[in-house]
């Protein structure tokens, strides 16, 4: 850096550093050049989504230039918007990931604040525990677990299966380790001497918790919350597994079972549904971006 | 509470002189509160992963019906099928390759993005991250769209160079190409996200230092960055790995194995058998395979976690 | 307001024990510095009057109470740490008001408290600032603020200065020092700085290895060490320790420091010092200050000798020479116009009326 002040300087005083600047100057631009193909093969879907969400089902089938929308038209969102399975989805998957993400919280943050604070026997094991839990993915565990809940529907007569509330059990094993691994960080970096201080000052260890942890630590409950939101909503594995019946259930499976019949493929509405489907977490992302970027990083560091 | 300030001298009143008991039922509750903020933590992961974890071994030494002990006859009937290797063989390129892919232009778009005046990367940072922000279910549909075999855009495009029409998802090696790449895609700006907060962790002094000493970009990557990033390079790429060996979103909405089950992967075969052809134990036999990859790349991140931590 | 009493307390960690048995008596009002190396069980003390450190063994009470098993809350302390621990989420007022919301004060109270400790500190202005927005003295008072509106039985402070930079430190140090003598609250004070201790305490606690080694005021300190540590340790620059040995010339006692000097003793000192064996390895302790240039009409009991000059350091109103005496290196004050050159010979006087006698091998002062 330093290199190129010294030669707009004085730009003339010796070919080694004017051949620096230039080098700085070509190499900026190449990561210019190479950046916006990125940014394009990295857009290139989400737009592709949009354009074709503007068209009409004639003009899909003509196949016209496919990257233009001649005569755009909003009928996709009407339909969507106004079919009460496609409404039934969204409230299932909004529901779904709202009572996981409060689930997740209440578990982990207690228990992230245990673990950070409080020693106690097998309080580090626990803690690699969690770490490890987090590694274990979704595909490993959907067999077991679908078979525990149909005989736990056998035994107990009550049925969980193919209820859109059983995925409020499933998915906190997908957001609760992750959410309290970070959480352990956060709390961790907190100074030692804020909690005696709360101490002294008369706080018990739920006072500590909740007027001086939670407040200080908010950036992290806040990419704890993005993160275990985002999770809940795109999962599809789980979802495809455990409900089937059309009124249970959650976007990303309900669009791709229902408006993809048989080979018959409406696409124009199912770039909408897959497009309104991203919105959320899309929005969530652009609004808080730095909390979403903590939280992705954290994920790989202790504290 | 009419509290201690109020009334200085009835402090410790109580319990005038004896401490040792006291202190032992302190320490006790101080840890059986700890441990009743942990229950649910621990309930929730006993009963709905080691719990699960633990009863796909015994599912799978069932017979179909789930009645019969057969021991390690769901293995043994595994390995005497074609398609059970085709899908061990597909799993290890499909992971492999995307994960080196997804390194290499996390690691090279990192750069760029680190290269340009602070003020305009969050903008760069934040365009490159869409994919994956996007739910993979969601934005595979977009690419079955773009590959799709009558209407595909990107054929549309190659036309006018003369080139196709490519079969994206009809042809068995293009279809492995298509996963990788939509996979390569989702993936990457994880990489790209983690090196960027690793590259900005390198102190400038260091840069400078090496310039000095006459280093050109190629040595100063070669001995100061890639040194200082080793640990978070290999940590992503193991956490990668494990994500990406575990995949079942893409491929399953993409290809759904097909053709003739060339793209299949672990997790969409073990769907395949397990949920949609009702065999669980041979489903969760299929899973199992993944475990001992799992296991080696969950090991070496912890070990690589824990060193992280002891250098902070 | 309480006095507070250590009996025989002892800290250990696992098999190491910080702190190794300690006896001290704080008097109501009072203000006690304790003051050691790092690591010499200073801070761990303090935390364990604190409460926030179960102790191993012994007794601490104060005002009269065992409180070994009473947690920090009811203990009625307010401490100050180093780092300040100011709650960043909180304002001032917020910050000095915590404890007394905790404990349910009525409102207009907690208002009365915090704004006369923020009058008596000066913060008024700031009441309403987070911590971020505060610079390190102003973070230093508010912490402050917050052990005074508590208005408990004893401060602890935790090396509150350490953070703070050399000009600011001073300042802080007259400002603590102005502040208990307006409130009067027993305060213990820990610090490593031994010239914050003496200018601070009523009464010294010099601390090493996780024992007392004296008790006294910063005077009897200074003027009368017990050990070799706390010579060496009050005062800067630090004592002289000079290798010797007692000898009878011709019927005076004489102390022998290299083959060339020897000095005969004041009178007062070789009675002292008659009784020792003259085979005895002894350390004479000696100030810089009491090291200086001599000139024509030297007092009774002060010695010259004549040395070569290693490095001189001017510092102003004096200049500190470095020279050795047979390989130990001695540090001497002289006036900055004595003419102290590095590398020149010099006649120095030693002033043995303010000499130390030490026993090598034990370490204790004679």
């Amino acid at each position: 850096m330093s290199s190129v002040t010294i030669d707009k300087a004085a730009p003339t005083r010796t070919v080694k550093l004017g051949s620096m600047s230039r080098d700085r100057k070509w190499a900026l631009r190449w990561s210019y050049f190479f950046l916006t193909l990125f940014a394009i093969f990295s857009l290139l879907p989400p737009i592709y989504m949009l354009v074709t969400s503007l068209k009409s089902s004639a003009e899909i089938s003509a196949a016209t230039n496919p990257w233009w929308v001649f005569h755009p038209t909003l009928e996709n969102y009407v339909g969507l918007l106004t079919s009460n399975q496609f409404l039934r989805f969204f409230l299932n998957s909004a529901l779904v990931s709202i009572f996981v993400v409060t689930i997740t919280m209440l578990i982990s943050v207690p228990a992230a604040f245990a673990l950070a604070r409080m020693r106690f026997w097998g309080s580090a094991t626990l803690a690699t525990g969690v770490f490890l839990t987090y590694l274990i993915p979704d595909s490993l565990l959907f067999i077991p677990l679908f078979k525990v809940f149909a005989q736990f529907g056998d035994w107990t007569g009550i049925q969980l299966i193919n209820r859109w509330y059983v995925l409020l059990f499933i998915y906190p094993t997908l957001t609760v380790p992750f959410c309290t691994w970070i959480m352990i960080g956060y709390f961790a970096s907190i100074p030692k001497e804020l909690d005696e201080a709360a101490i002294i000052d008369g706080a018990s260890w739920f006072q500590t918790l909740t007027r001086i942890f939670i407040p200080v630590a908010l950036p992290g409950l806040i990419a704890a919350t993005i993160f275990a939101f985002t999770v809940s909503w795109a999962q599809f594995l789980y979802p495809l597994v455990f409900t089937t019946s059309t009124d249970q259930l959650v976007l990303p499976v309900g669009i791709i079972t229902t408006l993809i019949k048989g080979d018959v493929f409406n696409w124009g509405q199912i770039m909408t549904g897959a497009l309104l489907g991203a919105a959320p977490p899309l929005i969530i992302y652009a609004f808080l971006m730095d909390y979403y970027i903590a939280g992705l990083t954290a994920g790989a560091t202790k504290g | 509470m009419a509290d201690v300030a109020l009334q200085p001298n009835t402090v410790g009143a109580a319990q005038p002189v004896r401490k040792r008991s006291g202190l032992q039922k302190a320490l006790k509750r101080k840890s059986t509160a700890a441990f009743l903020m942990t229950l649910p933590l621990i309930i929730l992961i006993a009963l709905l992963v080691l719990y699960p974890a633990f009863y796909s071994l015994h599912l799978a030494t069932l017979n179909k019906s789930m009645q019969r002990f057969v021991g390690l006859g769901n293995f043994e009937f595994l390995f005497k099928r074609d398609t059970f290797w085709l899908v061990v063989k597909q799993s290890c390129i499909f992971a492999i390759t995307a994960v080196l892919f997804k390194a290499l232009i996390g690691f090279i778009v990192a750069h760029f993005v680190h290269n340009i005046p602070a003020k305009g990367q969050r903008k760069w940072r934040g365009m490159l991250l869409v994919p994956w922000v996007i739910p993979p279910a969601m934005s595979t549909l977009a690419w079955l769209w773009l590959f799709d075999p009558s209407y595909s855009a990107f054929n549309y495009t190659l036309s006018f160079f003369g080139i196709g029409p490519i079969p994206w998802t009809g042809d068995a090696d293009w279809a492995r190409f298509s996963v990788i790449l939509v996979n390569v895609w989702y993936g990457a700006p994880f990489f790209m996200i983690m090196y960027l907060a690793s590259l900005k962790s390198v102190p400038e002094q260091l840069y400078e230092a090496a310039a000095i000493d006459g280093a050109n970009w190629w040595q100063r990557i070669w001995y100061v960055t890639l040194p200082m990033m080793r640990n978070i390079i290999a940590i992503t790429t193991l956490f990668s790995l494990i994500v990406t060996f575990a995949n079942f979103d893409i491929v399953r909405i993409l290809t759904a194995g097909g053709p003739l089950d060339h793209t299949h992967i672990f997790a969409t075969w073990a769907f395949r058998i397990g949920i949609e052809g009702s065999d669980i134990p041979l489903g969760a036999s299929v899973s199992l395979f993944m475990v001992p990859i799992l296991a080696v790349a969950a090991i070496f991140i912890l070990r690589d976690v824990n060193k992280r931590g002891n250098e902070a | 307001m309480a006095d507070v009493a250590l009996r025989k307390v002892v800290k250990r960690y696992d098999d190491v024990e910080a702190v190794r048995g300690i006896d001290l008596d704080i008097a109501d009002h009072e203000f006690i510095v304790l003051v050691g190396p790092s690591g010499c069980g200073k801070s761990t003390t303090l935390r364990m009057i604190a409460g926030l450190e179960d102790i191993s063994d012994g007794d601490i009470m104060i005002g009269g109470d065992v409180v070994n098993d009473v947690p920090p809350k009811d203990r009625d302390i307010a401490m100050v740490f180093q780092n300040y621990a100011l709650y960043p989420h909180m304002t001032v007022a917020e910050n000095m008001s915590f404890g007394l919301r905790l404990k349910h004060y009525p409102k207009a109270e907690i208002k009365a408290r915090v704004t006369e400790a923020a009058r008596l500190l000066d913060i008024t202005d700031l009441i309403d600032r987070k911590p971020k927005q505060l610079s390190g003295g102003q973070r230093q008072r508010v912490a402050m603020g917050r052990a005074i509106v508590r208005n408990p039985k004893v401060f602890l402070f935790d090396e509150p200065l350490s953070n703070l930079d050399a000009k600011l430190r001073v300042q802080m140090r007259i400002e603590i020092k102005k502040v208990h003598q307006k409130v009067r609250t027993t305060t213990v004070y820990v610090t490593h700085d031994q010239v914050e201790a003496m200018t601070l305490a009523d009464r010294v606690v010099v601390m090493n290895k996780g024992r007392i080694e004296q008790i006294g005021t910063p005077n009897e300190l200074y003027h009368k060490p017990a050990t070799r540590f706390v010579a060496g340790f009050i005062g800067s620059p630090a004592m002289n320790f000079i290798p010797c040995r007692l000898e009878d010339v011709g019927g005076t006692l004489q102390i022998r420091l290299t083959d060339r000097i020897a000095f005969a003793l004041p009178p007062a000192r070789a009675a002292r010092y008659n009784a020792l064996p003259r085979t005895e390895k002894l350390l004479l302790g000696i100030r810089p200050e009491h090291l200086t240039e001599s000139h024509a009409h030297l007092g009774p009991g002060v010695e010259s000798f004549d040395t070569v000059l290693d490095v001189t350091e001017p510092m102003g109103m004096e200049t500190l020479v470095y020279f050795g005496l047979d390989g130990t290196p001695v540090c001497g004050r002289v006036d900055p116009n004595a003419g102290a050159k590095d590398g020149a010979p010099m006649r120095l006087a030693m002033d043995l009326n303010n000499m130390h006698l030490l026993n090598e091998a034990t370490g204790v002062v004679i």
